[in-house]
């Protein structure tokens, strides 16, 4: 007992942290994580299918970005009709356009407007949607759309 | 029992930084950055919107020959400066028409004062005025991308496009550009498409 007492002592590696709850610790902080992080899309009540193409710009910056939704109503009474969504709510009056992206403009002078368009969507509802935005001087916009055929590698 | 507690004090003395926990950490970290990192970038065709135009002012002119006119109707059918087009064509066209320099009368005067419009029906599908405005832009693509690889603008007098080097493509350029540096091959050689004004009332 003594010189095993000796040894242990001069070993310079001994001693250690309890490393087995460890792995708690590290779960409970990633949970903390998963669950804090917004990962939140928006409930989109409107099937935005975006077409494809070719010449493609990235946004870097998402937080200059807004997201108008347009597109068949993908539930409820009407469905199928062609509606127009800012962040969570339904666009009743298109009129209202102008007054929302004017207060995000407020908010974001460099606002880009974010049109996600269904791709079988008329174009009418689209000029709408454009000149409310030039009403409310939001002239920053991109047309949403994903890379046409299979994602390069 | 004092034997023991005589061996944890001096084990406490001999403490030396654990590292069966780094793994963890470095576990917590990288999932910490992959919840974070967003691979999913918006892409999309960026536009600038015309100003909003005050009751009595005019649209600013612009020459009949500077302007290529793009018309797609409800059924996807193209109409290039009065003529039937295919889809495909329209590359070609705006290509010709920014780069004549003056060459052919009914075609631009010099890149810097063409203009494509592009208008649409109240009907067009969206899938087809984002194919037109595709092609158009891609015309604008294919030129940069010959500046970006020769470093020189196009044109019989073309000079140095003022790149520091030659890149294998524009976006080979785009991509090495900081947030504020300038991107001087679209301030050289810039696009001008515009977005018709929509007739209003039927």
């Amino acid at each position: 007992m003594a010189s095993q007492k000796f040894q242990r002592g001069s070993s310079s590696t001994e001693p250690e942290f309890t490393t087995a709850s460890l792995p708690d610790i590290v779960f409970m902080l990633l949970i903390f994580f998963m669950v804090a992080t917004v990962l939140r899309e928006t409930d989109i009540k409107v099937r935005t299918q975006l077409p494809q193409a070719e010449a493609l710009t990235k946004i870097d910056q998402k937080r200059l970005i807004s997201k108008v939704h347009i597109g068949p109503l993908k539930r409820g009474e009407n469905q199928g009709d062609t509606a127009i969504q800012i962040d969570d709510a339904l666009i009743e009056n298109r009129r209202t356009i102008r007054q929302i992206m004017y207060n995000k403009l407020q908010e974001q002078p460099q606002l880009i407007v974010s049109l996600k368009v269904d791709q079988e969507s008329e174009m009418q509802i689209v000029n709408e949607v454009q000149q409310e935005l030039r009403e409310a001087n939001a002239l920053r916009i991109n047309y949403s759309s994903n890379r046409e055929g299979p994602p390069p590698s | 029992m004092p034997g023991l507690l005589e061996k944890r004090r001096s084990d406490r003395e001999e403490a030396s930084i654990p590292t069966a926990g780094m793994a963890d950490i470095a576990f917590l970290l990288l999932i910490f950055f992959l919840v974070t990192t967003t691979i999913n970038v918006d892409t999309g065709i960026g536009m600038t919107l015309p100003p909003k135009l005050k009751p009595e002012q005019e649209p600013p002119p612009v020459k009949e020959r500077n302007l290529m006119n793009v018309l797609v109707n409800a059924s996807g059918d193209v109409l290039v400066d009065e003529e039937r087009a295919r889809v495909a064509e329209i590359r070609d066209r705006v290509k010709k028409h920014v780069l004549n320099y003056g060459e052919d009368p009914s075609l631009s005067a010099s890149p810097d004062d063409a203009v494509i419009s592009i208008k649409t029906d109240a009907a067009t599908p969206y899938n087809t005025y984002i194919e037109v405005l595709d092609e158009v832009w891609m015309a604008y693509r294919e030129i940069w991308d010959q500046i970006a690889r020769t470093n020189r603008l196009p044109g019989p007098d073309g000079g140095s496009a003022g790149l520091d080097q030659t890149y294998s493509s524009y976006r080979e350029y785009y991509n090495q550009l900081g947030p504020d540096e300038d991107n001087q091959i679209r301030d050289t050689f810039g696009a001008q498409i515009s977005i018709a004004e929509p007739d209003t009332g039927e």
